[in-house]
C-alpha cells in the first residue's frame, strides 16, 4: 500500500532585519550623493577635465609606472626567495638583507633618497670604463621606478616564499627523481603551482601599487596626481580636479581587479575540471579514435 | 648477470639516529627484490639514499658500477655537482606512496617532462612513446586529463608511466599502493608484474605479501635499520630461517 504524497509548501525565514538594514544603507547612500550634488562643487569642470591631455598623460604615466614598477618588484621578489630557499648560505645572507632593508623604511623616504642619490654619489661610473653625472642618470622616471620596485619586490619575495613554501615536498622530489636539478624543479615545477597561491596577493599589491605612484609626485614625476595639481593650481578647482583623479585611479583598479580574475583562472589549470583548459592534440585523438 | 645496484656496508644518521646500518644488497639486471619490514626499519631511507635524496654518512652505493653521488680518485671521494647527480637520479626511476604527479601538467605533459625537457629527447618520438605507454598501464584515454581528477590508482599508474618514459635501469618503488582505497590496489599491482615479467630490475618496499610471493626473485626482511635476513619468497612463508621474519609474516597475513 503506497501512502499518498503530500505536498507541502516550503517557507523560508522572511529576514526582515536584512531588509531594513538594506533600505537604511540606500538612503544614508542617496543622502551622501545629493550633498556632494548640491556641495560646492562644480561638476562641469569634473567632466571637461576628465580627458584633456595633461590628465590622460597623467593616467599614462601612472599606468606605465605601476606596470614598470611591479614588473620590477616580481623580478627581484622571485630572485630574493628563490635565494633564501637555496642551499647556498651566500644567497640566502644576501636575500635576508634585501628584505630587511626595503621593508624597513617607508616608501616616500626611499624615493626621495633615489632621487637625491646625487648628493652622495655627484658620478656614477660603470667599472671606470663610463662615468656619467647622477643627475643626469636618476630622472624623476629612473627615481621612481627604482623607489618603488626596489622596495616592492622585498614585499613580493615574502609572497613568493610562502607561496613556495605551501608546495608539497613530494613535488621537488618527483621533479628530482626524474633527473631535474633543484633549480630546475623550481622554475618547471614549483614556482608554476606556487603561482596559484602567489596571485592573488599579487593582484592585491598591484592595486595598491597603483595608488603608491601618486607618492612619485614630490619627486617631480608627472604622473596622475601631479598632472591634476598642475592643473589646479592654474585654475583654483581643487576638489573638482581631485574627483577627476579619484575617477580614474577607480577606473584603472577595477580594470585590474577584472583581469585579475582572469589570471588567477589560468594558473589554477588541473583544480578542478571546470577551470581545466581544453587540449587536444591530434596525436592523441587519432589513438582515442583507433581503440 | 651484470649488478645494476650494489649497496657496500652503507650507513646512514639523521643527527644522532641510526637510521641504516651497515646495509648491503647487490641488485642482479631482471631481478625483482621486496624489502619488507617493520615501521620505522629505514626501508623509505635505503631507497632514497640509492636515488641520492638522501645522502648517506658512510658506505658507498653504485648503480650500474659508478659510485652515486661522488667521483673516485684514488683513496678520496669528491662530491659531485648538483647536475651530475641530476643526471645520476635520471638512471633510476623512483615511484612514491603518494604518486606525487605534477597537478599543473596534463598526464601526457607528466609523462613528457622527463624524456624531452631533462634528457632533450625528440617530442614528437616520445609523446609516441609516452601513448604507447599509457595504453600499456591501460590509461590510453586519459592522455590529456589533470591528475586531479583521476583516482589514486589511475594516478599511480601515470606514475609509473612517467617513470617508464624515462628509460631507467631500475625502478625503485616505496609502498606504491599504501596510499591507494582496496579495490584499487590491484590495478596497480597487476602493472608492476607485467613490468616485472617484463624483465625490469625493481626493488620494491610493500606489505603485500601476496605480491612478493609472486613476484619477488628475493625478500628481504629490515629491522631497525638492519638487513636481518634474504629468502626466497617460497621459503619466506613456508620455512623462514629467522624467528622475526616468521613473526612478521604471520603478523602482516
Ligand atoms: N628526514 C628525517 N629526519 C629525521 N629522521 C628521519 C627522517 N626521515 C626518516 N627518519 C627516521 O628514520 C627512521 C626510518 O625511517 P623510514 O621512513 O626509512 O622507515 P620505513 O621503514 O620506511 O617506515 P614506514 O614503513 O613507516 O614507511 C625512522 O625512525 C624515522 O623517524
Ligand atoms: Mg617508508
Amino acid at each position: 500500500m503506497i501512502k499518498p504524497k503530500i505536498q507541502y509548501t516550503r517557507v523560508e525565514p522572511s529576514n526582515y532585519g536584512q531588509k531594513i538594514t538594506a533600505v537604511l544603507l540606500i538612503m544614508v547612500l542617496i543622502y551622501i550623493c545629493m550633498s556632494f550634488w548640491k556641495g560646492q562643487i562644480e561638476w562641469q569642470y569634473v567632466s571637461e577635465n576628465l580627458f584633456t591631455p595633461t590628465v590622460l598623460s597623467g593616467v599614462w604615466s601612472m599606468i606605465i609606472m605601476t606596470f614598470l614598477a611591479m614588473a620590477l618588484g616580481i623580478i627581484l621578489g622571485v630572485m630574493a626567495a628563490v635565494a633564501r630557499m637555496s642551499d647556498n648560505r651566500v644567497l640566502q645572507s644576501v636575500s635576508i638583507f634585501y628584505v630587511w632593508l626595503f621593508r624597513g623604511t617607508p616608501a616616500l623616504l626611499q624615493l626621495l633618497l633615489w632621487f637625491n642619490l646625487a648628493l652622495i654619489f655627484p658620478h656614477l661610473s660603470l667599472f671606470g670604463l663610463v662615468e656619467v653625472r647622477t643627475v643626469d642618470v636618476m630622472t624623476p622616471f629612473v627615481a621612481a621606478l627604482l623607489g618603488l620596485g626596489v622596495q616592492q619586490g622585498a614585499y613580493t619575495s615574502e609572497v613568493v616564499r610562502a607561496g613556495i613554501l605551501s608546495i608539497d615536498k613530494g613535488q621537488l622530489e618527483a621533479a628530482q627523481s626524474i633527473g631535474m636539478t633543484k633549480f630546475e624543479a623550481m622554475v618547471r615545477i614549483i614556482l608554476p603551482q606556487a603561482m596559484r597561491v602567489i596571485i592573488p596577493p599579487i593582484g592585491n599589491e598591484t592595486i595598491g601599487m597603483v595608488k603608491l605612484t601618486s607618492l612619485a609626485s614630490v619627486i617631480q614625476y608627472s604622473e596622475l596626481l601631479r598632472s591634476v595639481e598642475d592643473v589646479y593650481y592654474v585654475n583654483s578647482r581643487v576638489i573638482e580636479l581631485l574627483l577627476v583623479a579619484a575617477a580614474w585611479y577607480m577606473v584603472v583598479v577595477t580594470i585590474l581587479s577584472i583581469g585579475q580574475y582572469y589570471v588567477e583562472k589560468y594558473f589554477s589549470r588541473g583544480w578542478g575540471a571546470d577551470t581545466a583548459p581544453q587540449k587536444q592534440s591530434k596525436l592523441t585523438n587519432a589513438v582515442a579514435e583507433g581503440e | 648477470m651484470s649488478v645494476i645496484i650494489s649497496a657496500e656496508q652503507i650507513n646512514k644518521h639523521f643527527d644522532d639516529l641510526h637510521v641504516l646500518k651497515d646495509v648491503s644488497l647487490d641488485v642482479h639486471e631482471g631481478e625483482v627484490i621486496c624489502i619488507i619490514g617493520p615501521s620505522g626499519s629505514g626501508k623509505s631511507t635505503f631507497l632514497r639514499c640509492i636515488n641520492q635524496l638522501e645522502v648517506t654518512t658512510d658506505g658507498i652505493i653504485r648503480v650500474m658500477g659508478e659510485i652515486v653521488g661522488y667521483r673516485e680518485d684514488g683513496d678520496k671521494l669528491h662530491r659531485l655537482s648538483d647536475r651530475k647527480i641530476a643526471a645520476q637520479r635520471s638512471r633510476v626511476g623512483m615511484v612514491f606512496q603518494r604518486f606525487n604527479l605534477f597537478p599543473h601538467k596534463t598526464v601526457l605533459e607528466n609523462i613528457l617532462e622527463g624524456p624531452v625537457f631533462v634528457q632533450k629527447r625528440n617530442k614528437e618520438q616520445v609523446k609516441k612513446e609516452a601513448l604507447e605507454i599509457l595504453k600499456k598501464v591501460g590509461l590510453s584515454n586519459k592522455a590529456n586529463s589533470y591528475p586531479n581528477s583521476l583516482s589514486g590508482g589511475q594516478q599511480q599508474r601515470v606514475a609509473i608511466a612517467r617513470t617508464l618514459a624515462m628509460k631507467p635501469d631500475a625502478i625503485l618503488f616505496d609502498e606504491p599502493t599504501s596510499a591507494l582505497d582496496p579495490e584499487l590496489v590491484g590495478e596497480v599491482l597487476a602493472v608492476m608484474k607485467e613490468l616485472a615479467n617484463s624483465g625490469m630490475t625493481m626493488i620494491v618496499v610493500t606489505h603485500e605479501i601476496g605480491f612478493c610471493r609472486e613476484v619477488a626473485d628475493k625478500v628481504v626482511f629490515m629491522e631497525s635499520g638492519e638487513i636481518v635476513a634474504v629468502e626466497s619468497p617460497e621459503n619466506m612463508l613456508t620455512n623462514p630461517t629467522h624467528a622475526r621474519l616468521k613473526e612478521f609474516v604471520s603478523a602482516v597475513l
